[in-house]
């Protein structure tokens, strides 16, 4: 078999095997063993799963906590498949109109240093994450406006009362940062404890950390799940440089980078190892924008914000683009696999995501002229990370210039590009993302409506009719009118007004050594890292 | 890092110098004697021709994507040193890149030691309060790694090409004005200054008249040092993404977008690799030479 | 000589301070929130009191002046406070980081010295033939070459190089390991950058010490002893390399400095935990207390080690001292 055969099974078996049916792992029986190294691409400022919102931090630490509920590990491209962690009897359905969740707590689930874990750690960690007292930082508390009061009547047993029923909570509860702690190491060494140091119910314990380099995990015995983790352990690795990572894989010092690799990587990597690497790849749920800045005289002209959408071949994007950066499938609001998410023939009515890209161009031209702003010359400012901001940056000043626009590029380093972007509101056109962990349509596309608090299009209280479909949305209990609703409150954002430019949503992609088992790949990089459930088939 | 040494070298090199011969000679010097350093006025030349006619003899436009042919290796079609991610020609973009790291050179290499001459001159001449002050102020700024007081400036700046011109600039400011004042105060010494004074000439007219004619060749020789050391430091702050931004083409840009992808398609890496190589190569020799010829102490019997 | 210690210590003070000065401004005029990296950089969503409760936390809230009198302060009292990012102190930061950048650049100085003497004499000794032309080339080349560039070549070159002659693929390591924890994963890991940067820093010494063996090669004593007929190698060795060294030492010296806080590109390109790479997480960060604090211990180092070499300079020509 010539290299580049070899090659082409290897991506086809590999992507085949991870994206069909979920793999043929489930027939094999885990081996017990090893230890899994693993690329963490940041550094991450402290280990505490309420304070922090990195996927740095969650990597190396998720292994030592449980959550009440998380997402099925073996089936986590699913946004609704959730499963019961630290509860027992499956995840509750509401009572009392949909306002009341009771969860039976597991018995005998032990924490590392001995303690017996009861719903009143849960009790307690709630009430950190959703009611923490001043002072104490929570990074999450606002996705839990729900929640009216948490009791727990008794050791097995909590209850969340909420303020008025909505789908919305469950996806909350399983944010993977809701990392339980327990009551008396919240009581005894207060609430920043948790910064340095660890105590959790989850599979792995804490052995060492080497700020800068690396995190070390041994197995922990008396897990609450039977015969797992397979692993005796992991090691989490932190490394700066994309060549590096990609590198470490190749000379087998690291297994696995679970954020993902670009397209271009993961073809290299296929090409020098063959059979030895497994490619997973997933949607993403994370989309990358442009926003234009209202504040900006020349983007006021709502024609001016449609040339530009106009100007984006998004069809031709998604397929040059995904070959060498994370971004791939064309989308809307809504995660695109999502039921709430607009399907192709409801794309294309959209400016901008038309198939006839020349006669899209013309119009974009017609517009500019029309609003007197031919030739436009304007900033992108755009986020110093290679993938994806840089290199979709880049794309688009090349889709503006077919439309007469010129456009240059200021790409400034994380803390200063949030400055111009939520401080000095200095752009003319920035790029801009809205990435979450658990898909929860409903909440995330808050992003698009002017007076949310990641919106930096500054147009908040210029667009009432968007604020109050998306009041409907949120209000609507059935799926059905939801989506209506998204529809109208998509073509409102996106196109009447294009307040916000979508680019592509991104594109997870994780090529990993062949003999890391039972990891899938979920559609966020926060999600299903447990590792309980990984072993090594070595 | 590394580069910085040079000039302590030169520093020390120069400390007592006083430099006699007019410079016009000094060429003639230069041509005959360094055939080093005329191999390296070669590649500088062939560097200047290219940025001049980029629009002529660039085969593409280095702004223009082809998605068809994106990442293609060298000779295919006509892209003779292949295409980087966007299906950019890679040689159009060498030849226009040309253009940015001559402009970051000449202008960091001439503003740096202009400003060091100046500043060098004026804490000779006039001494006394002035010269203490802005000598422990040179101090400061000589006691940070050039690297580490570039990567300061440009991310209190912000990248692009100006501030990371400013941040290279600023650097070579204090080691410019060190050599050039101990050279300076030599001069100062000589009778003739002073008889300038004394038949009541102006400070200024004493200083453009005598003084810098005089410090002529450590001027010289640190502007074509700097010449090489910008074009890499540029190169290096890209790689830390603080530089030149896309879709300008610039060779620390293409080397560090290549990071990427050069696994697979290493020509991406490698061409502009050799570019800044070759350039600062060609600069370093060619700055040799000058410093081979002006300098006193090592011109050959 | 010790009225001329007690001058040139005095003189570090006013560059230490100003070097404070500048670097407490550079920081604060950059700008950026630490607070906004640590829980905007994800882009999942946030409640903005955090951002404000962190801001808080850091004493960031405070006056400029009470900041900069509190980072003057730390050195008084030798407390330079926590990293505002991990919130573990600065030292301890420093510390876990320092015993990779000190063996980097000692094996770094090893490589330059053991390259450029050997090199930098015989192409003096040959000046202006074919073999000081290619010391010359070789030397300029060292430092024309984006040390990057190298480091990413190096280890590309090491896999492509395993993979087909062993089968396997190897890289070096890419966690760091105490050389006396375990020597071979030590070696196997920092070997690759020390040579990248030694061949870098030689480039530099080499033609130091052309240039000093050149200068010392005309000296009267030399031709005289030439004149009585002295074998050349005799004449090299015993008078002219002697008197060429200090130069070049010093050199070496100075640069020596430099590496131990400078080599931020090189860290990157070869992922080592060490100084460099903390700046450039530092600054990356805007963490205040952590950049602050490094860039001056780099700088202390660098005018301790330059108060060294012109304290062995005046101890062995006292023209200086009383200059």
């Amino acid at each position: 078999m010539s290299k580049y055969a070899g090659f082409a099974f290897a991506l086809a078996a590999g992507v085949g095997l991870a994206v069909g049916a979920g793999g043929s792992a489930k027939a094999e029986t885990p081996k017990k063993g090893g230890v899994l190294n693993f690329i963490v691409a940041a550094e991450s400022p402290s280990y505490d799963g309420h304070k922090e919102s990195t996927f740095a931090m969650v990597h190396p630490t998720r292994p030592f906590y449980s959550l009440l509920i998380r997402v099925n590990p073996e089936n986590p491209s699913s946004p609704t498949d959730f499963q019961c962690d630290l509860c027992v009897g499956g995840v509750p359905k509401p009572t009392d109109g949909g306002k009341t969740y009771t969860f039976k707590i597991k018995k005998g689930v032990k924490f590392h240093d001995g303690q017996t874990m009861t719903s009143q750690d849960l009790l307690a960690t709630y009430n950190k994450i959703i009611f923490p007292p001043a002072g104490v930082s929570s990074a999450r508390k606002a996705f839990f406006k729900m929640v009216d009061t948490i009791e727990a009547p008794d050791d097995e047993t909590l209850v969340f009362k909420l303020k008025f029923a909505t789908g919305a909570f469950i996806p909350a509860l399983a944010t993977p940062f809701n990392y339980t702690y327990s009551a008396k190491d919240l009581k005894e060494h207060g609430y920043d404890w948790h910064e340095k140091n660890v105590n959790g119910t989850g599979a792995f314990k804490f052995k060492e950390a080497v700020a800068g380099s690396h995190v070390e995990a041994v197995k922990f015995d008396g897990f609450h799940m039977d015969g797992k983790p397979y692993l005796d352990g992991y090691k989490a690795l932190i490394s700066r440089k994309m060549a590096i990572r990609v590198q470490a894989i190749r000379g087998d010092r690291a297994a696995i980078e679970f954020r993902g690799f670009p397209p271009k990587q993961r073809d290299d990597l296929v090409k020098s190892l063959g059979k030895d690497i497994t490619v997973q790849e997933s949607d993403w749920n994370c989309v990358l924008l442009f926003t234009p800045n209202h504040g900006r005289p020349i983007m006021q002209d709502p024609r001016v914000r449609q040339a530009l959408t106009l100007a984006v071949d998004r069809w031709g994007g998604s397929q040059h683009l995904s070959r060498i950066a994370i971004v791939k499938t064309v989308g809307g609001i809504a995660f695109p696999n999502h039921p709430l998410a607009a399907n192709k023939a409801e794309l294309v009515r959209l400016k901008g995501y038309g198939t006839d890209l020349k006669a899209s161009r013309e119009e974009a031209k017609k517009l500019l002229a029309e609003a007197g702003k031919a030739g436009i010359k304007f900033e992108l400012l755009n986020r110093g990370t290679d993938q994806p901001y840089k290199i979709v940056g880049t794309w688009l000043i090349g889709q503006w210039r077919q439309i007469g626009a010129e456009v240059t590029q200021r790409v400034e380093p994380s803390k200063s590009f949030y400055n111009s972007l939520r401080k000095t509101k200095d752009f003319d056109v920035s790029m801009d993302f809205n990435c979450q962990s658990v898909i929860n349509p409903i909440v995330d596309v808050s992003k698009y409506i002017g007076s949310a608090g990641n919106n930096y299009g500054n147009y908040a209280g210029q667009d009432q009719e968007l604020e109050d479909i998306y009041n409907q949305l949120v209000q609507e209990g059935d799926e059905a009118k939801q989506r209506e609703i998204m529809r109208v409150m998509e073509k409102r954002a996106l196109s009447d007004q294009a307040h916000e430019g979508i680019t592509l949503w991104w594109y997870k992609i994780t090529p990993h050594r062949s003999y890391v088992k039972g990891w899938k790949i979920a559609p966020s990089h926060y999600l299903n890292q447990s590792l309980d459930q990984v072993w090594l088939d070595k | 890092m590394m580069v910085t040494v040079s000039e302590v070298q030169t520093e020390a090199d120069f400390e007592e110098v006083a430099p006699k011969k007019p410079w016009t000679q000094v060429a003639m010097d230069l041509s005959r004697k360094q055939p080093l350093g005329v191999f390296g006025l070669a590649i500088v030349l062939a560097m200047v021709v290219a940025a001049a006619l980029a629009n002529v003899v660039s085969p593409f436009n280095p702004l223009q994507e082809h998605f068809d042919a994106m990442l293609v290796p060298p000779g295919t079609d006509s892209y003779l040193l292949g295409t980087d991610e966007f299906g950019r020609d890679i040689l159009s973009r060498l030849i226009y890149g040309s253009r940015t790291a001559l402009l970051v050179g000449f202008v960091c290499a001439i503003v740096g030691s202009t400003a060091g001459l100046v500043l060098g001159v004026a804490s000779a001449y006039f001494g006394g309060l002035f010269d203490l002050i802005l000598q422990r102020v040179l101090d400061v700024f000589m006691a940070f790694p050039l690297i580490i007081l570039a990567l300061a400036v440009v991310a209190t700046l912000g990248p692009g090409i100006e501030n990371v011109m400013i941040a290279i600039i600023l650097p070579f400011v204090p080691q410019c004005a060190r050599v050039v004042r101990s050279n300076a105060l030599a001069i100062r010494e000589i009778p003739y200054v002073d008889a300038a004074r004394a038949l009541g000439f102006s400070n200024a007219r004493i200083i453009l008249r005598h003084m810098v004619p005089n410090v002529m060749a450590p001027y010289l020789i640190m502007l074509t040092t700097f010449l090489g050391q910008a074009i890499l430091l540029e190169a290096s702050l890209s790689f830390l993404g603080l530089g030149v931004q896309d879709p300008i083409p610039a060779w620390g840009l293409m080397l560090t977008n290549a990071s990427e992808f050069f696994e697979g398609s290493p020509w991406v890496a490698i061409y502009p690799g050799v570019a800044i190589s070759l350039s600062v190569f060609g600069f370093n020799l060619f700055g040799d030479a000058v410093r081979d010829t002006l300098d006193p102490k090592l011109r050959s019997r | 000589m010790g009225k001329y210690i007690f001058k040139r210590v005095l003189l570090m003070i006013p560059t230490l301070i100003g070097a404070a000065v500048l670097v407490f401004l550079l920081l604060r005029m950059a700008p950026g929130d630490i607070c906004a990296v640590r829980y905007l950089g994800s882009g999942l969503a946030i409640d903005e009191s955090q951002i404000e409760l962190c801001r808080e936390q850091l004493g960031l809230n405070k006056p400029q002046i009470v900041q900069f009198f509190d980072f003057i302060w730390g050195y008084v009292i030798f407390d330079l406070g926590d990293s505002m990012w991990t919130g573990q102190p600065v030292t301890h930061e420093i510390a876990i980081r320092f015993e990779l950048s000190l063996q980097i650049a000692i094996m770094a100085t090893l490589v330059a010295t053991v390259i450029a003497i050997p090199l930098g004499i015989i192409s003096a000794v040959r000046q202006n033939t074919m073999t000081d032309y290619l010391v010359r080339g070789f030397a300029i080349a060292g430092i024309a070459i984006p040390s990057f560039w190298l480091g990413l070549m190096i280890i590309l070159g090491l896999l492509i190089v395993t993979q087909s002659w062993l089968g396997e693929p190897w890289m070096p390591p890419i966690e760091f390991k105490s050389i006396w924890e375990d020597p071979i994963h030590n070696m196997a890991q920092l070997i690759w950058p020390a040579v990248a940067t030694g061949y870098r820093y030689s480039a530099v010494a080499t033609r130091m010490t052309r240039s000093a063996m050149l200068e010392v090669l005309r000296e009267d004593y030399v031709r005289t002893a030439r004149a009585k007929g002295m074998v050349e190698k005799i004449v090299i060795n015993r008078h002219a390399l002697k008197n060429a060294l200090l130069p070049v030492v010093t050199i070496l010296a100075l640069e020596f400095a430099f590496l131990m806080g400078g080599l931020v590109v090189t860290e990157q390109v070869f992922n080592l935990n060490g100084l460099g790479n903390l700046m450039v997480d530092g600054v990356e960060r805007q963490d205040f207390a952590m950049t602050q604090n490094l860039v001056m211990l780099v700088v202390i180092i660098y005018v301790f080690i330059n108060l060294l070499t012109d304290l062995a300079y005046a101890w062995l020509d006292p023209r200086i001292r009383y200059s």
